[in-house]
């Protein structure tokens, strides 16, 4: 009998450490998510500019020591064409690829293994005074007249502030995280501008017009509209939203930021119904009874008195529908086309933060450029969310009015 | 203007909000339901996809979907009822349960996608699961984490304190009260959540895209580290990038419907059994 109590003992202890250990479950996962975010993001900025394994190889006698990483991008795209641009000599740039070395040289003369390609490589380098080689750091050439670019790594502002979004280029990929923080943020307030007055309206009709029959059949439609799953709405979208907005528009392509902030509009409307609602509600008793007794109508005491008081729980309604329409991802991808380009207007293609990441990542080989920097769109993800999810928090517990 | 007329204005303009949304759900339900009730029959329930998924079933992305809701919950539900427990039964009023509370309601905020990275960082890469159920089981698992958390939490909440004083003046321990009283009047509301989650797993796609979900795959997995199928998944690859996008669009809505008809059904029961409860306690 005793030594049963003891056991028992025992196990009921293990039993309430474990019940503490599992408390702070969701704080390790954050902790967890943050960790390894940053870890995979920030390893970026230690990633060359130039893709990974190669590096760029100019004549000795050019002035030039470095290139940015849109110049690099702007020659190859042959929109620089004369060193002159760059601070060198007026003369034309030469760009050399390693396939343009077996043009020049017969396999048969770089030796079995291409053991002596880096000389010949060093060779052509040393003769063509205006040259740009593009070479793989592997068979890097070998000669007196060779001079390296200097290797920088990826910089901060080059993600943060570039304007182009062009992962998969060579020889430089350019990670400017602009057009997609932009995107998101078009797709997101627009959808805001037109779910706010929508939800709005719905939780004043709820909280304060509505019968209880009327409420007990719009109630559970709200709940459903919340719990359809994102690619369903994404696939709606695309069969039925992208034709419309097309054909009423009159536009080349229908897959444009606003048939995504539309979608995303219908999709916030459950959070911002039930916030709103929430905070509505919560207006005492007393306080509309008192309007109502000076003579003011129903409506004149909605919006004077309730909507006031109501006013941090419908902030909170909002700062909700945003976090709820920045995360946002198949969706969206679904329908807004995905052109990675800074945002001109409503009625074209854009591409958000969650899509590039949805769509790309498949392709990009992990620890590579690419992918540190799909993890660092998901760590400016994760810390758009947290400000608005604590925000949200803050407001929402603010009181408007003073009770005395 | 007129006090009373512009009330009338107003209040129109609210009862016509409420009829559009009453109306974007029923055209969006109307719309599946009506193209994909004549896809699904015995055979596409139960057939895998063929002749580049035009035609056939969707019978291994249905199985893949159960794996994952059986796997992430067998992970998910334990821990969340645990962890409500310690948060209401244990942690007092300070400030550890505010963090606790922040904690979760951060992590329900966390959008799906970065779940997703997160997963492929950790279990697909560091832990070397690769693209498998256990791996999409686990990402989803913190996904309904959440959400059972909330649920729990209520209905401990819902749990009068006279149970447990009751129990505790009988002679019996904390932990005893808790097993024996506590736990089972709170059950019913506890399945609710767990269903909630059930409807929440089985929808979610963004998650799963880099944890575990496959293209198409020609048997079904037979063990945890294998890739699987999942309907969301197999939804998107249908609308968008199939080999013949408008052969295969019939097969896209009668995913759609079975997809709809899970979730929905979930959600449902999840509320049918709140309000029985509801109407249990206030007699």
């Amino acid at each position: 009998m005793q030594k049963r109590k003891i056991i028992r003992r025992i196990l009921d202890n293990i039993t309430e450490k474990l019940l503490t250990i599992s408390g702070a479950v969701t704080g390790i996962a954050i902790l967890f998510i943050t960790f390894f975010l940053f870890t995979e993001g920030a390893a970026l900025f230690q990633s060359p500019q130039v893709e990974h394994g190669y590096a760029l190889y100019v004549n000795s006698s050019n002035p030039v020591n470095t290139l940015q990483p849109e110049e690099t991008k702007a020659i190859f795209d042959a929109e620089i064409t004369n060193w002159n641009t760059l601070g060198g000599k007026n003369s034309e740039i030469k760009i050399f690829r390693i396939d343009d070395a077996f043009q020049i040289y017969p396999e048969s003369e770089l030796g079995e293994n291409y053991e002596l390609l880096p000389a010949k490589l060093g060779e052509i380098i040393s003769k063509e005074e205006n040259i740009l080689a593009f070479l793989p750091t592997q068979y890097a050439p070998q000669g007196t007249a060779v001079k390296a670019l200097a290797a920088k790594n990826i910089q901060p502002k080059e993600y943060f502030l570039g304007k182009e979004w062009l992962p998969t280029a060579t020889p430089v990929p350019l990670f400017g995280v602009l057009p997609l923080v932009l995107g998101t943020l078009l797709v997101s307030i627009v959808a805001l501008i037109i779910a706010l007055p929508l939800g709005l309206g719905v939780a004043i009709y709820l909280s304060e017009l509505a019968s209880d029959k009327q409420r007990r059949l719009l109630k559970p439609v709200i709940e459903l509209l919340a719990g359809i799953p994102s690619v369903v709405y994404g696939f709606f979208g695309l069969v039925v939203l992208v034709p419309i907005v097309q054909k009423t528009l009159n536009l080349p392509v229908g897959e444009t930021a606003f048939t995504g902030s539309l979608l995303l509009a219908i999709m916030a409307l459950p959070t911002i119904i039930s916030v709103a609602e929430d905070a509505l509600r919560n207006t005492p008793r007393a306080m509309r009874e008192a309007s109502l007794a000076l003579g003011a109508t129903q409506w004149q005491t909605i919006y004077r008195v309730v909507i006031p008081y109501a006013k941090s729980g419908i902030s909170a309604a909002v700062v909700l529908g945003i976090g709820r329409a920045i995360g946002e991802t198949m969706a969206v991808m679904m329908v807004t086309g995905n052109a990675a380009v800074m945002p001109h207007s409503l009625m074209e293609s854009v591409r958000t933060i969650p899509a590039t990441i949805a769509a790309e990542l498949g392709e990009a080989p992990a620890g590579g450029a690419h992918y540190q920097a799909l993890f660092l769109l998901g760590c400016i993800l994760f810390v758009f969310t947290m400000i608005i999810s604590i925000s949200a928090e803050i407001i929402s517990k603010k009181k408007t009015y003073k009770t005395h | 203007m007129n006090k009373k007329l512009s009330q009338q204005i107003a209040f129109i303009i609210f009862k016509l909000f409420g009829v559009l949304v009453v109306a974007i759900l029923i055209s969006i339900l109307g719309f599946i339901i009506v193209n994909g009730i004549s896809v699904i029959n015995w055979e596409f329930l139960t057939a895998f996809p063929n002749e580049g998924m035009t035609t056939g079933g969707i019978f291994p992305a249905i199985v893949g979907t159960l794996y994952l809701i059986i796997g992430s919950l067998l992970f998910a539900f334990p821990l969340g009822v645990m962890s409500a427990i310690y948060t209401h039964e244990y942690a007092g009023k300070g400030w550890i349960v505010k963090t606790i509370r922040m904690m979760t309601n951060n992590l329900a905020s966390i959008p799906s996608i970065v779940f997703g990275l997160f997963g492929m960082a950790l279990f697909v890469n560091k832990l070397n699961f690769g693209d498998s159920i256990i791996a999409g089981s686990l990402t989803l698992g913190l996904l309904a984490l959440p959400v059972i958390i909330r649920t729990t939490e209520e209905a401990l909440k819902a749990v009068p304190n006279t149970y447990r004083e009751a129990s505790l003046a009988l002679g019996a321990t904390k932990l005893q009260t808790i097993k024996k009283v506590v736990i089972p009047a709170a059950m019913p509301n506890i399945i609710t959540g767990l269903i909630l989650s059930i409807g929440r797993v089985s929808g979610e796609t963004a998650p799963i895209l880099f944890t575990v979900a496959a293209y198409l795959l020609p048997q079904l997995p037979t063990g945890i580290f294998d890739q699987a199928m999942a309907l969301p998944y197999h939804l998107y690859v249908l609308a968008t990038s199939g080999t013949d996008l408008g052969a295969s669009r019939p097969m896209a809505y009668g995913t759609a419907l079975v997809l709809i008809m899970i979730v929905l059904t979930m959600n449902l029961l999840a509320s049918f059994m709140r309000r029985k409860l509801e109407k249990k306690r206030s007699k």
